[in-house]
Order: C-alpha cells, then sequence, then structure tokens
C-alpha cells in the first residue's frame, strides 16, 4: 500500500523541508501521497503535484487548517490514514506536534526523526543525541514515521503532474486558537538550510564581539550559530543555537570560533561536510571532529579571515 | 487547580554515553543519572504557578525502577506536594508511557499536566502529544512561556520559524521547553523534609494495560566516526585549504 505524506506549508507555498520528506517517503514505498491541508491552499497542491515522486496529491482545504494546530489537523490525518500503511512527516516543530497525536489515536507506537529506510519497516534513528545509531523495527501493522530533513537530499521540483483529489474536513475540537506567529526576521540564509554556517562560542566574550561572526557570515553568505553557552551568557538570542537543545545542522561548510566543542554543541554540527574550527585552546574538543582546525586568537585570527576572504573573487553573495 | 508533572530518569546531560559492545544499548552501570532537563523546567513552572497562587497542588509522577524515586525527591523537594511512583523494570516506548499517565490522569484529576518536550535518552519526543490525544485534551508543545487563565492557558511556544502563541482550553497537556525558566536547586532543609513528603507506589502490571513494545530494537552503534583532520598553521592557509582542497569557497 502507498505512503501518506503530510505537507509543511504556509498557505502558498511548499516548505523546503517537505521535498526532503518526499524523498524519505519515496524510499519506504514508490506510490508517495501527499496530503495538504490549509486554508486557501490550492498553490500549494500545485506545486506539491508538480514534483515528480507525487504521485497523488489530496487536498483539504478549510479554515480549520491555516494554522496547522493539532487538535485540528490530526483527526484529519486520523482519518484519511485509513487507506495507509505508512503515514510521514518531518521531524521538525510541524511534524513533531501533531503526529504523536495521530499515531495515540491509531494506537501506533511512533518511529521518530529517523536518517535512515532500510526497509519498509525497519529504520535508522538517533538516539542520545546522535551519540548513538538505533537500528529499530516497527511491528505495528501501520507505520508512523518522522523523517530527519537533512538526512535526505530534497526531491526534484519540477516535471510531475500528480492528479489532486479533495477531501472533506472533519469536525474539529475547539480547543485550541492560533493566536499569533513572529518569525525571526533575518536577510542572511535559515540556519537549518543555509550552505555555510559562521559559528561563535563562549570565546567571543560578549556580544558586540560577535560582530565578528556576523561580517563572515555575510562576506560569505552564511547562517550565523552559536553555542549553548555564548546564548546562555546573552551574547546571542537562543533561536541561533545549534546542538542538541538547538538546531542541528549539515551545512557543507561549518565553521566554528571560539567553541569548545561540548558534546552538546557537536550533536547539532557534525554531520557537517567540512568543519573549521578556531580556537586557542589546542586541546579543545571540537579539534577531533574539524577537517581545518587553527589554534589562534580568535580576535586576532577572524579580522585576517575576514581579509583573506576580501581577497578571494570566487565568493558570490 | 492542580497540576501533575511527569520526571523521567535518564542518563545525565554531561555523561559522553558508551555504546553497549554487543549492540545491544548503552551503558548505564556506575553511570551518573539525573533528571530529564526539560523535565527540571516543567516542575520549576509548576512550582512557580503554585508559589503565584493559582495552583493548589502540584504531583510530580515518575515510570521506572526503584531509582525512579529518586527523581520524584528531587521534585519534592524543590516544592511538588506528593509524588506517585509506578514501577516498570523494562523500557517502555512513549505510547506505553502516555497510556499509564492517562490511568493515573483519570484518577488523579489535575487541570494540567506538565513534562519535558522530549528525553534526553531516546529522544522521541511523542509522549506529551499522545497523552493529550489519548484524553482528548489540547496541547502546548515546546513551550517558552505559560500564562494561566481561569479556564484557559495561553503559551508562547519555541517553532523553527521563530515564536507562537496559542491558547488552549483547559485541561491541557503541556510539554516544556528550557528556555520556559530556570530551574532552581534544592536546598538541604527542603532535601530533608521532601523525605517526609508522601510517596504513592503502584505497579505498573497491576494498571491493566497492555505495555507490550511495538518497535523492537535491533541494534544500538556507534555512529561513524570523524576522520581527525589536520592542523594549519596560519589563516592564509586555512583559506588556501578551503579553496582548493576542500573546494567550499
Amino acid at each position: 500500500m502507498s505512503v501518506l505524506l503530510i505537507a509543511e506549508h504556509d498557505n502558498s507555498k511548499l516548505k523546503p523541508f517537505t521535498l526532503n520528506a518526499i524523498t524519505a517517503a519515496s524510499k519506504i514505498d514508490g506510490d508517495v501521497h501527499v496530503l495538504v491541508a490549509g486554508a486557501n491552499c490550492e498553490n500549494v497542491t500545485k506545486e506539491a503535484g508538480s514534483v515528480p515522486l507525487v504521485k497523488k496529491v489530496l487536498w483539504c482545504d478549510s479554515p480549520n487548517y491555516q494554522n496547522y494546530l493539532p487538535e485540528n489537523l490530526a483527526p484529519l490525518v486520523t482519518k484519511t490514514a485509513e487507506k495507509y500503511d505508512h503515514i510521514v512527516a518531518s521531524a521538525n516543530t510541524f511534524g513533531k506536534n501533531f503526529m504523536p497525536r495521530v499515531a495515540a489515536a491509531l494506537d501506533i507506537s511512533q518511529v521518530s526523526d529517523i536518517i535512515k529506510v532500510s526497509s519498509p519497516d525497519t529504520f535508522i534513528r538517533p538516539i542520545y543525541a546522535g551519540n548513538a545509531f538505533a537500528t529499530v523495527k516497527s511491528n505495528d501493522k501501520k507505520k508512523c514515521v518522522t523523517i530527519r530533513p537533512t538526512s535526505f537530499d530534497p526531491a526534484e521540483k519540477n516535471g510531475g503532474s500528480a492528479q489532486v483529489e479533495k477531501i472533506e474536513a472533519v469536525d474539529v475540537p475547539n480547543t485550541s486558537k492560533f493566536i499569533k506567529r513572529e518569525e525571526t526576521k533575518s536577510e542572511r540564509p535559515e540556519l537549518g538550510t543555509a550552505r555555510i554556517v559562521v559559528s561563535g562560542g563562549r570565546g567571543l566574550e560578549s556580544g558586540e564581539n560577535f560582530k565578528l561572526i556576523t561580517d563572515i557570515a555575510d562576506k560569505l553568505n552564511a547562517a550565523v550559530g552559536a553555542s549553548r553557552a555564548a546564548v546562555d551568557a546573552g551574547y546571542i538570542s537562543n533561536d541561533h543555537q545549534v546542538g542538541q537543545t538547538g538546531k542541528v545542522v549539515v551545512p557543507d561548510l561549518y565553521i566554528a570560533v571560539g567553541i569548545s566543542g561540548a558534546i552538546q554543541h557537536l550533536a547539532g554540527m557534525k554531520e557537517s561536510k567540512i568543519i573549521v574550527a578556531i580556537n586557542k585552546d589546542g586541546e579543545a574538543p571540537i579539534f577531533s571532529v574539524a577537517d581545518y582546525g587553527l589554534e589562534a586568537d580568535l580576535f586576532k585570527a577572524l579580522p585576517e579571515f575576514l581579509a583573506e576572504l576580501n581577497k578571494l573573487n570566487t565568493i558570490q553573495k | 487547580m492542580k497540576i501533575l508533572v511527569a520526571v523521567k530518569r535518564v542518563i545525565d546531560y554531561n555523561v559522553q554515553i558508551r555504546v553497549k559492545e554487543d549492540g545491544s544499548g548503552v551503558h548505564t552501570d556506575n553511570v551518573k543519572m539525573s533528571t530529564n532537563p526539560p523535565d527540571d523546567n516543567a516542575v520549576e513552572e509548576s512550582v512557580k504557578l503554585k508559589e503565584s497562587g493559582k495552583v493548589k497542588e502540584v504531583v510530580a509522577i515518575s515510570i521506572g525502577e526503584d531509582k525512579a524515586q529518586e527523581t520524584i525527591r528531587k521534585a519534592l523537594a524543590v516544592g511538588a506536594d506528593k509524588g506517585i511512583h509506578v514501577k516498570a523494570d523494562n523500557y517502555i516506548e512513549p505510547l506505553g508511557i502516555a497510556k499509564i499517565l492517562k490511568k493515573i490522569v483519570e484518577k488523579e484529576k489535575p487541570d494540567m499536566v506538565f513534562l519535558g518536550k522530549q528525553a534526553i535518552d531516546d529522544d522521541c519526543n511523542q509522549t506529551g502529544q499522545m497523552l493529550a490525544a489519548m484524553l482528548n485534551w489540547p496541547q502546548a508543545t515546546f513551550t517558552s512561556k505559560v500564562n494561566l487563565k481561569d479556564k484557559s492557558v495561553e503559551i508562547v511556544r519555541e517553532i523553527d520559524e521563530g515564536l507562537e502563541t496559542i491558547e488552549v482550553n483547559l485541561p491541557a497537556v503541556v510539554s516544556c521547553d528550557l528556555r520556559l525558566n530556570e530551574p532552581r536547586f534544592a536546598s538541604l532543609p527542603n532535601i530533608m523534609k521532601a523525605k517526609k513528603k508522601p510517596m504513592e507506589q503502584i505497579n505498573a502490571k497491576d494498571l491493566g494495560i497492555d505495555l507490550t513494545n511495538r518497535i523492537q530494537q535491533i541494534k544500538v552503534e556507534e555512529p561513524p566516526k570523524r576522520k581527525a583532520g589536520i592542523k594549519v598553521a596560519n589563516v592564509a592557509e586555512l583559506v588556501s585549504k578551503l579553496k582548493n582542497e576542500a573546494k567550499v569557497l
């Protein structure tokens, strides 16, 4: 039977991680159907339908689904799930919020945050903040699975023409109300999806000194990250935090500056393709995961780094 | 009002875990254990609400082996009134934990259940949402601010895009994020007093729930290790390596 994937979107566009989730879903079964539940979200159904890996789009349009409140969304997913063997969503704050409600309603033990599909019932998932990988087999008839988006490549966006089928909304409990969403505005790329991340730690010594980090991030068109120590010290706001209790990032290039490399930070960045560490303490654990380590005083090294980058003419915004 | 706050005993977050050679799990013998960090935030918020006068009673619950009582005692030492220990010697999946909590909720009739957003051992992030679904209650996950009203609670949640504000009717399940508050430390006199607070003991087997795990753990292994890289002498060499060798600039 087929896989039901719940699309994440903002009612006008598909969120990028949905494409990564589609790739994961297609590894479970080739017959991937996407549920687009939202308000006035026809455009999203078109976008989902043009993804070649998607075989069918289910479209449920109701004001009740506008802000994907889990109390409203979960009953719709639960009902739609009747015809499916697998129910799949991204393991981000969208999927984590509603999927366990669906699993509980169906009396299924959910498999969270998978990084690999070994077979339709066997998956690999990180535990202990990525310090161990568990291979798990679900013995439930149906399976609820959330996938770690950064562990799967995004699916090709264009060229498909899946059929769009409208489905009926279901009753909602009216127990919760959406009030507002304050999105962190930034000129820079989003931390979770940026190609390059430049992160600062307690070594920066102050919030003002983070300018050394942001100058380099701007030069490289990179996102700005931080260790928990830097966030706790108040140097930078917590939405920049990379690590076990922050965001997990997998950029092509991760530059850790003044970060010692506590377990909790490494859990959030050690899958990055290339890691650079700049730290004055040559014994800092961050060097054990760094491809290129520079043992230096960051206050001297960062201005030099910026000057060297300015000499390169290959970097493009 | 009454709050039931759920706490889990896990390997301390500062401990570097070690995977067992036979692939059956991770070493837990002689390893420092403590309360799951966001569960501490859940306890702190419950106690703060009690101190504000809006909440009359805070009941702390933990499910697990006998040593789970240490985790409950810690909650009692910072201000919870009563403990419930549901004894279970084997690992129970979030689905089973939620079923046990549901039974306790039906008995204790709290207005809210507080718990951590996720346990740092199995990293499932399911229990609160599952419990809410089973009770047909609304939920607030990743909570970083709580504003309790008479019949509802206004919540600020941490989402990937930033912050979201919602209002959910009571009763409700609230899963707490680390930035909700700063958990206090228990003072020695309060630790002594906590020993005298009531602790109810229930055997999970006696609750009449099928707790058979549905997920079979086939093996646990260490993640592939990164190869140690090289040290560069200066910034110029670093930039040159990044451009010509790694080709990321």
